[in-house]
């Protein structure tokens, strides 16, 4: 298996409408992620392109919808979809391309357009549920995040104060971050004054439905000292799936995410992910998952994640700085395209290129994601 | 060269730009297959089923013709009571649309009695409080009359608290 650096990243606004197309969102994050390379499109030899439901679109086929946007025609060119672990599991793709000796430099773009549905891309969720069990009872996705959220505080009994500080830190470190939608300076009140939109889950807990395009290129080690004497290595990489029957299981623990991590640490050969991780990029589409997920992540002990924030420890300046970048809940939610606030933000702070959100003395990072009917996620360890 | 790229549009400069719209006028419809069929079927009756796997001896619900951990066929039907203990719950105030509803949809999971642990499916809550909905709560299933019943999730109106229990 061939080292895998990654080597350029691109990002569009992040916006809850943008009039570019999609396919035009994905030229725009090319375009940056071969820029910043230093690259043509001559110079790559595969494309992945990573899209979640195609409902929210209302074009099928959208990975060949938005082939010529990703620069992949008349190229190796693949979709993969996960649906929100879309954003960590399409460069996964990406580095799986390099890394087997298939390709040396895979370009990978993720893009969401969920404003063409309308009035609300929630009728589009619509589809995610069993038509059998759940869609008699006329279900809101957001349900099933207050589920997880409530049993979450319940077992661990974290209250919604504690939890509040996510989407607090979050919107806060947004405001650094070109392309974010919902970065503000809020408090702890502001969320738990919002409106109550499913019980626990209030306004201020969610991230935006988003329009966004992100890109990430990849090269094997023997193409990276020409084009970069910076790279950014790929280390460990997993990904793991549950079953879609979420009723069947205790919600408290994301034991998907925690499989999903192993598999990454183990092929990084990280022990203790709480002192070797120096950067970290949970999935926080709500303020409760950034909680639930570094505990998934291993990055702490269960219901630890909650003291942690409290502590300051998981501020841009502490120990643990997690979703530097704004996150989900800063910048937007553009369900695969949040690569470009996953794994397009860990490759920035490792390479010193994160501008305003550097963190300090960032050597190993990891992102996540998560999606699909709350049962799969998508883990990468880099390292500079 | 353009960086982070992309120009912002509000819901009323969508109307004014350049745009396309298209309404799909599509339906589905499902064959519920084995397991299910049979389930719904079940309910018609104002009954909950179940499946057993001898195997592990897990007793599958909602049931399934196959075991996924296993990975061989389940053996046996089982009658389940139709009582059960609140996993989890939500207060929504949001219909399936995100459009907002003055009285919150009391929803949850309801782990079944008699089936393994955490077998459970959604339903909704009624003739309650909401403050009195909690986890643990032990609760019965409410069904239409049998004259309304189709052979649907919706033939179990809603769960309510089990007499004589909290």
């Amino acid at each position: 298996m061939r080292h895998v650096a990654c080597i350029g990243a691109g990002m569009t606004m992040f916006s809850r409408r943008l009039k570019e197309t999609g396919k035009e969102m994905c030229f725009e994050a090319a375009r940056m992620a071969l820029d910043e390379a230093g690259l043509e499109l001559s110079d790559i030899d595969t494309v992945v392109c990573g899209s979640a439901p195609d409902a929210f679109d209302g074009i099928h086929m959208k990975g060949e919808n938005l082939l010529d946007g990703c620069g992949g025609a008349k190229k190796p060119y693949m979709r993969v979809f996960t649906g929100g672990g879309t954003g960590v599991l399409a460069p996964i793709a990406g580095w799986w391309h390099v890394a087997s000796g298939v390709s040396d430099v895979c370009m990978v773009i993720c893009e969401e357009k969920m404003s063409s549905c309308f009035p609300h891309p929630q009728s589009a969720f619509a589809h995610i549920w069993d038509p059998i069990l759940e869609r008699p009872l006329q279900p809101n996705l957001v349900w099933i995040f207050a589920m997880e959220m409530n049993r979450y505080m319940q077992v661990h009994n974290i209250s919604k104060e504690d939890i509040a500080l996510v989407s607090v830190k979050n919107k806060g470190n947004a405001l650094d971050h070109p392309s974010a939608q919902l970065a503000a300076k809020i408090t702890v009140d502001d969320v738990l004054n919002s409106e109550v939109m499913a019980w626990p889950v209030q306004r201020l807990d969610i991230s935006p439905p988003s329009d966004g395009a992100a890109a990430l290129i990849f090269a094997a080690e023997d193409k990276v000292g020409p084009i970069t004497d910076n790279p950014v290595w790929v280390e460990g990489v997993g990904w793991c799936i549950d079953s879609t029957m979420w009723t069947n299981r205790d919600l408290y623990f994301p034991q998907y995410v925690a499989r999903a991590a192993k598999m990454a640490y183990r092929m990084a050969g990280i022990h203790n992910p709480f002192k070797e991780i120096d950067v970290a990029e949970p999935y926080d589409p709500f303020d409760y998952k950034e909680l639930h997920h570094m505990e998934g992540l291993l990055l702490c002990k269960k219901g630890e994640a909650a003291t942690l924030t409290k502590e300051g420890v998981t501020q841009r300046d502490g120990d643990l700085p997690t979703c530097p970048s704004g996150g989900l809940l800063g910048v937007g939610n553009p369900i695969a395209a949040t690569m470009g606030v996953k794994a397009c933000e860990i490759y920035w702070q490792l390479a010193g290129k994160a501008e305003k959100r550097q963190v300090a003395d960032a050597r190993t990072g990891v992102c996540q994601a998560w999606g699909d009917l709350m049962q799969y996620s998508s883990v990468m360890v880099m390292r500079s | 060269m353009k960086k982070f790229a992309g120009e912002r549009l509000s819901s009323e400069e969508m109307k004014e730009v350049t745009h396309e719209e298209w309404a799909p006028a599509v339906k589905y419809a499902w064959s519920c297959g084995e397991a299910m069929s049979r389930f719904l079927n079940e309910l018609k009756k104002g009954k909950l089923i179940g499946r057993k796997c001898h195997k592990c001896k897990r007793v599958i619900f909602p049931p399934k013709m196959f075991c996924e951990f296993c990975f061989r066929p389940t053996d046996e039907w089982v009658y389940l009571p139709d009582t059960g203990t609140v996993m989890t719950y939500s207060l929504s105030y949001l219909d399936k649309d995100a459009r907002r509803i003055e009285e919150p949809i009391l929803v949850g999971v309801i782990a079944i009695d008699g089936a393994s642990e955490h077998m459970g499916i959604m339903h909704y809550f009624s003739e309650m409080d909401p403050d009195d909905l909690d986890f643990g709560l032990k609760v019965k299933a409410v069904w239409k009359p049998e004259k309304e019943r189709e052979g649907s999730v919706t033939d179990i109106k809603y769960f309510k608290p089990l007499e004589g229990e909290k």
